[in-house]
């Protein structure tokens, strides 16, 4: 019916905005929209690690934040902490160690974080007491509802929803593959 | 069994909601319905996709959007589910006669006596105008909703 033709499209595009590891012009982009306090993301982290690792500069990663509030309660915060610390130039470094630490997540242990990472402490705790990062963090969620995200982790490889195992070897077989084929 | 069509109205129905309340198609004329057609409480997909929903459920709001679940499971087993997902809509009880309202949509799946996962806008008039039914273990997400929403509230449409 209607939809099965219309394939899941990443909307927007990557663009100046996102998060993104790797080369413009790597053969190959793949998009994470994920939750730090989701047991699955936390399980897919070293997943896309050791992928980065095999494809290295033939790979570009962006991450999306996509929350799920009901579910997860310190996932907002997480996620506008991943924010505050990118807007001080650390957002991977941030991204890493949530996923690394999902298990301690309260704001104490944020603000902790960001103190461990060199940050400006006082001026990211005032951030995400303020939620100056909300907005963001809820355009990505709705850029992920509108690309068809249905779960986290959900993923893109060039700007096309992937429903196939994200264990290493398929993810890494799929991205190859997508690599040869727009060679 | 085949789905009913966009363009068909929507069969009316009332249905449990909970052990003590009953909701009507007709209760929503005026704005849009989700019917959310699942196969089971508690089965892992299932619960991603109502969780899913109820994280959106801001999003259908926009459009005036009522989300209601629907699936044979009865109303307790509902009442446990929708609390354990901290759920925000109601989830009907499609239970008895077993499946009837979803037969009538042409959603039952007779051999294995649940739902398809199937989905249908309804306009507040009570006409089909989208419909959609996924693979059994594929969560479809919420943008062909949105898509419909789009299309049947223009003036709600984010920019």
């Amino acid at each position: 019916m209607s939809r099965r033709s219309e394939a899941a499209v990443l909307t927007p595009a990557i663009s100046a905005r996102d998060h993104v590891k790797g080369p413009a012009d790597a053969a190959v982009t793949l998009v994470e929209y994920g939750d730090f306090e989701c047991p699955h993301c936390g399980r897919a982290y070293p997943i896309v690690k050791a992928v980065q690792q095999a494809m290295g500069p033939r790979l570009r990663f962006a991450f999306r934040n996509f929350p799920l509030r009901e579910s997860h309660p310190h996932a907002e915060h997480a996620a506008e902490a991943a924010e505050a610390a990118g807007a001080q130039g650390k957002f991977w470094e941030m991204h890493d160690r949530l996923f690394e630490r999902q298990f301690a997540l309260d704001d104490e242990y944020l603000v902790e974080y960001a103190t461990d990472l060199g940050l400006d402490a006082q001026r990211f705790a005032k951030e995400l007491a303020t939620g100056i990062y909300a907005q963001r963090v809820r355009e990505d969620f709705r850029s992920g509802v509108r690309s068809g995200v249905n779960g986290t982790p959900t993923f893109f490889i060039d700007g096309v929803r992937y429903d196939g195992s994200w264990e290493l070897e398929p993810l890494l077989a799929a991205l190859k593959q997508q690599t040869a084929a727009t060679r | 069994m085949k789905p009913l069509v966009p363009g068909t109205r929507a069969p009316d129905f009332t249905l449990g909601s909970t052990p003590a309340q009953t909701v009507s198609l007709t209760d929503y004329r005026g704005r849009p319905v989700i019917l959310a057609f699942y196969p089971a409480d508690w089965s892992p997909v299932c619960g991603d996709q109502m969780a899913l929903y109820n994280e959106v459920l801001p999003e259908f709001e926009r459009y005036g959007a009522q989300l209601l679940g629907i699936s044979v499971d009865g109303v307790w087993c509902h009442a446990a589910f929708a609390k354990d997902r901290k759920l925000r809509f109601p989830l009907l009880t499609d239970f008895e006669p077993k499946g009837e309202v979803a037969r009538r949509y042409g959603v039952y799946r007779t051999g294995d006596g649940f739902t398809e996962r199937a989905l249908f806008v309804i306009d507040g008039d009570g006409i089909i105008r989208w419909s959609d039914v996924s693979p059994i273990d594929v969560n479809p997400g919420a943008d062909g909703i949105l898509r419909a929403l789009d299309a049947l509230v223009p003036e709600a449409r984010p920019v």
